[in-house]
């Protein structure tokens, strides 16, 4: 961790950011050091990337100030109105999503909106951008066509298309918000190569979001944490501990975060053999899959990106008409039914993309809670209100759903709470299987907590749960078994007392090629 | 922490919001009033009837129109099936069915004939929906193409011509064709009171049972809608077969108002009654909508229609009015899109505090 020559590039002091109804950041401080990669952590809705947001000129403040230094330690005072404004400045920012455009090339995605040109402004000069492209890229340590479409490349290679396309304005200041939450492990260890590139040899302040601590501890030299939409504490990374961390940053005891408990379990409830989803062009996403379920067990699934996880839960549920396997509930055969069919006898998703696949946000919470169990509360055809109304009285307090009134639009909850409504549409079916997604991505914590104890619950009443993650520590934490998938395979089977979180990575790596 | 128990928000919303809510009521009165003032035969019995009878027409094809398109779907065949299904009630009392093979013309009883046609717009309906649902179609193209193929089958069904005089033949058993489009009940139009049928029914399945609730449901959100059990396929098949039925019932109407049949009877009414939902308020992209608005809509342009021309507007800058009209209520809807989101974020946020 050298840190010659980093020196004060950036600071923001006291920002402010107020959005109708929730405070974002109150008075937030920020540094930023040259040659460092400068951390900055929080719970989900912490304030990071608001925070970055105005750094990088897409949101403006309500108050504080920002200065960008120079060489000499100048101050200069600067406000961004539009993200040009603060390219123009050097800040780049890298989005946790991917904006790329799948069916154009490598060069024309780096070059969006700042074609080269020739003759004048009248014809794009192609050569000349796949030219300084593959420039950048080989500098990125990528040996990537830039004729090459976007949709051709793998996930990490378009994660470092989007560094390219900030690195061709030649940024001082970098931004990248969680950019490796879609990377599989060597992608992580390219990614980082990277950075590291950058600020040893090229000077730039990398300004990096990410709630992966153990990332933090790897490659940070500068951390700040934020809790609340208030800065908490930084410093540098070597001096604190991770333990410290983790507790300021989540305001509590780390251990206690996780409420994992084992559960009573009674006879098996869900039986899954063969399970098979052939790939296209070749090779299977899931391979020979098999799992059964009891009742009152929490089933952990984990694996990394591209596993087959979502798609073994949408197989379950009737979702891919090539998907092949016998399923049995209770011993009845599931497999030749529909998803109506499926859901009627007992088994209910809940889908890793909320908004997606989840909501309706042109339908009130009632309406939204009711669309999977609306035919409980009719009368010949007619729905009784009173009916839908009781139910839905009686499951947003059972699992204490924040809702101002029932019949507000569900596009005004906060994602906690959206997540809720999702999972009590699924209770009300009256379902003795979960097929959890994903059930905490992008939450915050109090909603997390609040989802672990609605699976233990659950469990305890006698529902079978199937809970995928990529998060180590809840699979680790909430299941009382724990299947690992690689590459469409089931990899390792672990009880709850002999699981290790160092053997289970192991198993979610095998076929990768990593020793 | 929730031991308060939970209500519907019962201070409502404001007034502002209220008065956008019901705008389309309120253009409506506000045409209608205008017209009453400046147009000097407005408001005999006579033209208020015909209005209505205009209106009736339009509200019977927007109303199989408004569940397409909260369906997340469109439909544009409905002016042509309402052409070919005129056509097909008009050969059917005009010429019979004739059965060459066997040497034999059947007349059917005038009702027979009604039925078998709304039987056949309930197909044409389903041909839209297995387009779309089993081929994948976009229901743009789905519908455009049937569009095209209804208008041609009813320009073939008699090489062009009208089929004259539907008033049947009282030794065949086919008369009183005419009395479902100038007959009254209470002095009322009978078209105004299917109007009123068809709207009444159709308000109540799209508020009241689950079949209307999936229709919501499936336009707002396919993959929801799947995963929350919902027949997606039927929802969207049921709703182009309403389409269907509707249109074939606007056909009927035509033929029988005009006593014959012409192969372009119903060009364009697909667009009126685009018109019209948009107008009552409905989204185009699907899940936000009601059977009521579009009415009022159906009877905004119909008020504005006769009103203008009892006023001596130009039928040309009629079209223009008509145009400004729909764009006028679509930016307003957006609007108050804005403001209600903005609302129950407003709401949501004082709860997140407690």
């Amino acid at each position: 961790m050298m840190d010659n020559g980093s020196r004060l590039v950036l600071e923001a002091k006291g920002i402010r950011k107020v959005y109708p109804g929730t405070i974002a950041l109150q008075g937030v401080d920020f540094k930023a050091y040259s040659g460092s990669i400068n951390a900055l952590v929080g719970e989900n809705g912490a304030g990071k990337s608001t925070l970055m947001k105005i750094l990088a000129g897409i949101e403006y403040p309500n108050s504080g100030e920002m200065l960008l230094y120079d060489n000499e330690g100048e101050a200069e005072k600067i406000s961004f109105n539009s993200t040009r404004d603060a390219v123009a400045k050097g800040i780049g920012i890298v989005h946790q999503e991917l904006n790329l455009f799948s069916d154009l090339d490598v060069a024309e995605n780096i070059f969006m909106n700042k074609e080269r040109m020739k003759f004048g402004h009248l014809y794009i000069d192609h050569a000349a951008q796949v030219e300084e492209a593959g420039r950048v890229l080989k500098k990125l340590g990528q040996n990537i066509d830039p004729n090459t479409p976007v949709r051709d490349l793998r996930l990490g290679q378009q994660q470092i298309v989007e560094i390219a396309k900030t690195m061709i304005d030649e940024p001082r200041i970098l931004i990248m918000d969680e950019p490796t939450s879609s990377l599989s492990i060597p992608e992580v260890q390219v990614l980082f190569s990277v950075m590291e590139d950058l600020k040893e040899n090229h000077g730039v302040a990398i300004v990096y979001i990410s709630h992966r601590l153990e990332e933090i501890k790897e490659i940070g030299d500068y951390i700040t944490i934020l809790r609340d939409s208030r800065l908490i504490d930084s410093g540098r990374v070597s001096d604190m501990e991770m333990s410290d961390i983790i507790e300021k940053m989540v305001g509590r005891d780390p251990r206690k975060f996780f409420s994992g408990q084992a559960h009573e379990m009674g006879q098996e409830l869900l039986r899954v053999e063969d399970i098979t989803l052939p790939r296209y062009g070749g090779g299977y996403t899931l391979d020979k899959v098999s799992l059964t379920v009891r009742k009152g067990e929490v089933l952990g699934i984990y694996g990394l990106m591209g596993a087959g996880r979502t798609e073994l839960l949408e197989s379950l549920m009737g979702g891919f008409d090539k998907a092949d396997g016998k399923i049995w509930l209770e011993g009845e055969r599931l497999d030749k039914m529909d998803m109506k069919d499926r859901l009627e006898a007992g088994l209910v998703l809940i889908p890793e993309e909320r908004q997606r696949e989840g909501l309706f946000l042109n339908l009130s919470v009632e309406k939204n809670l009711t669309m999977s169990s609306i035919g409980n509360y009719t009368k010949w055809f007619h729905i009784v209100k009173e009916r839908e109304f009781e139910s839905v009285k009686e499951i947003i307090k059972s699992i204490s759903i924040r809702v101002a009134s029932p019949d507000i639009s569900i596009s005004a909850l906060s994602g906690g709470n959206q997540q809720k409504v999702v999972i009590g549409k699924s209770l009300l079916t009256n379902p003795k299987i979960l097929l959890m997604d994903e059930p905490t991505r992008g939450i915050d914590v109090g909603a997390k907590s609040d989802v672990f104890e609605i699976v233990n619950s659950m469990a305890n009443r006698g529902f079978g749960i199937i809970l995928v993650s990529s998060e180590l520590e809840e699979v680790y934490s909430m299941s009382d078994r724990i299947l690992v998938l690689s590459k469409g395979k089931v990899t390792a089977e672990f009880n709850r007392s002999e699981a290790n979180e160092e053997q289970i990575r192991k198993a979610s790596e095998i076929g990768h090629g990593i020793e | 922490m929730t031991d308060t128990t939970i209500h519907k928000s019962k201070n409502g919303p404001s007034v502002g919001m209220i008065l956008l809510k019901l705008r389309s009521l309120i253009a409506f009165l506000g045409v209608f009033i205008v017209f009453a003032i400046i147009a000097p035969n407005f408001m005999t019995a006579g033209n208020l009837i015909s209005m209505a009878k205009h209106s009736a027409i339009w509200a019977i094809l927007a109303v199989g129109m408004t569940y397409v398109i909260i369906g997340g779907g469109i439909d544009l065949s409905v002016g042509s099936v309402a052409g070919l299904c005129g056509m097909l009630a008009g050969g059917l009392i005009f010429e019979g069915l004739q059965l060459q093979l066997f040497g034999v013309i059947i007349y059917f009883h005038t009702l027979v004939i009604i039925l078998i046609v709304l039987l056949i717009g309930v197909l044409l309906g389903s041909i839209n929906g297995l387009l779309v649902t089993k081929l994948g179609v976009a229901p743009f193209i789905a519908t455009l193409g049937l569009l095209y193929m209804a208008r041609g089958f009813a320009l073939l069904r008699s090489g062009g011509k009208t089929f004259p005089n539907l008033v049947g033949d009282p030794a065949l058993g086919n008369t009183g064709f005419p009395r479902l489009g100038s007959g009254t009940f209470l002095n009322i139009p009978l078209v105004v009171w299917i109007a009123i049928f068809i709207g009444i029914i159709a308000a109540y399945v799209s508020r009241k049972t689950p079949i209307g609730r999936h229709v919501f449901a499936v336009g707002g959100n396919e993959d929801a809608a799947k995963l929350s059990g919902i027949r997606v396929n039927r929802v969207k098949m049921a709703t182009y077969m309403f389409s269907g039925f509707t249109a074939a019932l606007t056909g009927l109407i035509l033929a029988s108002q005009l006593v014959a049949s012409h192969p372009a009877t119903g060009e364009s009414y697909e667009l009126t009654a685009i018109a019209a939902v948009v107008l009552g308020g409905t989204s185009l992209s699907g899940g936000r909508g009601s059977v009521g608005g579009s009415i009022v809509g159906a009877l905004i342009l119909g008020v504005l229609n006769d009103g203008l021309v009892m006023v001596g507007v130009s039928s040309f800058w009629q079209t223009v009015i008509k145009g400004l009209v729909v764009i006028l209520a679509v930016v307003i809807d957006q609007y108050q899109l804005k403001k209600q989101n903005e609302a129950a974020l407003k709401l949501q946020t004082v709860s997140d505090k407690n």
